[in-house]
């Protein structure tokens, strides 16, 4: 074997990549088709003029948007610390630290999100240790709403940020921090100005992955949310399941696939920087 | 007046010693280098007067003020890392202006200090650079102009051209000379490096697992070793005996090659062609082993030639 050109093994991949165009290139061409298709009339753009002139539809797409930034940054705001702390650990503590961040993750989803009712609900572990302690005497309601859903939400995910940032933390080399310090900096001036913006590109890409992933939660929603709390998976649901208006999902899914591209390409842009 | 002055200083962790009871005294403008293999507890001694580590016990001052538990931010010292510890987010520039804007200095000021730093150590031009953009000896001229632009009380390098290629850390070391003598700062080195101890240093310690063995002006250290341990670490020794039973160390460029019948008959066991010179492994009848040094002048002896050699009783000190 000298001589290798470009097709060489396609046989060997070639019927992956059949079953990739069929059963996932294939629907998701045609899916996006049928927002611009009408039967018998051709093409139209009528569904997207049904977008924007039901308000609704926008402003679930506002509402999840939102939901996504306030669990973004419940994450950042919890999950910097932790990677930070993670660090300052010695190998032994580090290894079991990262176990216990990714253990979650060989846990099923519909699990986790099911036993966060036993610890959030009226008669809850949380509900209990509140009254118990005397700080309200009816129970808080952390169910079927924004804030049962973003707490649902921003636990599933965590992981997906605090790991690339625990691993671009660990890639700092504690030289540079000393060095600051030779130089005349006080920790408050390491941190803010050697520390953070080295660690600035890891904590952009992986909050920008946190938020893309939260735009297209179905489950904890569901669940947590008890169909109060309208995202727009469940609105697809909905649309496909209850209503059957596949055209109108259509358009809507198309709408998301923009929103997700868009950030996607800022996310590329801004590890492509932390890589270099 | 000593700039830099070691008291004892002793760090222990657990049992193990990686400095013990050194006592230093440099003087202000004077350029030391602690020297020493690796583990002899250099580098360790270096974080200690940096403020990296404190000492189990002993006291530091600097400048005549104890800093024994002053932090780093408070010692006004200039550091240079082996590895550089260039800020990789910063340009040059920005790195140079980093301990300025620690100390309140702004504005055109500091501009002007940090431009006047990197024409010091000839990188004018180059400050809108990253670090990445620049070679090993370049990133490790920014290092230094980082650590002299606010005019620190004492300079220390921890083996700073360790990373660079034979040529450029020859060239480095005669800008590292020039740019010592220049700014007149009391300057603290470390390697491993005994060349580089010997041609850059007024005086150089050595180290051997955390004790001091000697203090000493390099040709001092090199021609009169305190103990064997200095003698073999300073360049190649040939240790011979004394009419009065102890050992002795000669230098191989004090061997000469003799007429036949005068002096040690010895045969050739190797000759290694150095440029300027040949090194010479000869084998001394009673199988007593002596390297020559010799400068090479078109000729030279064969493997397995018989010589003649010897030196001046004058050329061996005494070693214990």
């Amino acid at each position: 074997m000298t001589r290798t050109t470009r097709l060489d093994g396609f046989g060997f991949i070639a019927p992956l990549l059949v079953l990739m165009v069929v059963a996932f290139n294939a629907p998701i061409v045609y899916m996006l088709g049928l927002a611009f298709w009408e039967k018998g009339r051709g093409f139209t753009l009528e569904h997207y003029e049904g977008l924007a002139e039901a308000p609704v539809y926008l402003r679930v797409l506002g509402n999840t948007m939102r939901i996504a930034l306030i669990a973004t940054i419940a994450n950042v705001v919890i999950g910097y610390p932790l990677a930070h702390w993670m660090r300052g650990l010695g190998r032994r503590g580090r290894m079991i630290a990262v176990a216990l961040v990714v253990l979650p993750f060989w846990v099923s989803i519909l699990v986790r999100t099911y036993a966060w009712i036993v610890v959030l609900g009226n008669g809850g572990l949380v509900n209990r240790a509140l009254q118990w302690s005397g700080l309200t005497d009816a129970p808080v309601s952390f169910l079927y709403n924004e804030l049962g859903v973003t707490i649902g939400m921003a636990n599933v995910l965590l992981p997906f940020l605090v790991l690339p940032l625990f691993a671009a933390m660990i890639r700092i080399d504690d030289r540079l921090l000393q060095a600051a310090a030779s130089l005349g900096a006080p920790p408050r001036t390491i941190f803010w100005k050697v520390y953070f913006p080295l660690t600035l590109p890891a904590l952009a890409a992986g909050a920008l992955l946190v938020f893309i992933l939260c735009l297209g939660f179905y489950v904890t929603p569901a669940i947590l949310g008890g169909g109060r709390v309208p995202m727009i998976s469940n609105l697809l649901d909905t649309l496909i399941n209850q209503i059957p208006r596949w055209e109108q999902a259509s358009a809507i899914s198309t709408l998301l696939l923009i929103v997700t591209l868009a950030i996607f390409a800022a996310y590329r842009r801004i590890d492509r920087k932390a890589s270099a | 007046m000593s700039d830099i002055r070691l008291e004892g200083v002793t760090k222990r962790y657990g049992t193990f010693a990686a400095a013990d009871q050194v006592d230093l005294s440099v003087t202000q403008g004077e350029f030391v280098t602690i020297l020493g293999p690796s583990g002899s507890g250099k580098t360790t001694l270096l974080s200690l007067i940096a403020g990296l580590n404190r000492p189990t016990s002993g006291r530091i001052f600097i400048g005549g003020r104890d800093v024994t538990n002053a932090t780093a931010q408070e010692r006004n010292i200039g550091l240079v890392f082996q590895s550089y510890a260039l800020f990789p987010h910063m340009t040059v520039l920005e790195n140079v202006l980093f301990p300025l804007g620690v100390r309140k200095i702004g504005g055109a000021e500091a501009d002007r200090l940090a431009r006047d730093a990197l024409k010091l150590v000839r990188l004018d031009g180059l400050e809108a650079r990253r670090p990445s953009q620049l070679s090993g000896g370049q990133q490790q001229r920014v290092a230094l102009a980082r650590a002299v632009v606010f005019k620190p009380d004492i300079l220390l390098l921890d083996e700073p051209l360790g990373a660079l290629d034979r040529k450029l850390r020859e060239e480095l070391q005669v800008e590292l000379k020039q740019l010592q003598r220049t700014l007149g700062v009391t300057t603290l080195l470390v390697t491993h490096d005994q060349e580089e101890a010997l041609s850059l240093s007024d005086r150089i310690m050595v180290l051997d697992k955390g004790r001091t063995q000697q203090v000493a002006a390099p040709a001092e250290a090199y021609l009169k070793p305190a103990n064997r341990f200095v003698a073999e670490f300073l360049g190649i020794a040939n240790f011979v005996d004394l009419p009065d039973g102890r050992n002795g160390v000669v230098r191989p460029e004090r061997v000469r090659f003799t007429a036949e019948g005068q002096g040690r008959p010895a045969r050739v066991v190797e000759a290694i062609y150095l440029g300027q010179m040949v090194r010479y492994h000869l084998a001394l009848d009673g199988n007593q082993s002596v390297v020559a040094a010799v400068p090479f002048l078109g000729t030279a002896h064969a493997p397995g030639e018989r010589v003649s050699v010897s030196w001046e009783s004058a050329d061996v000190w005494p070693v214990t």
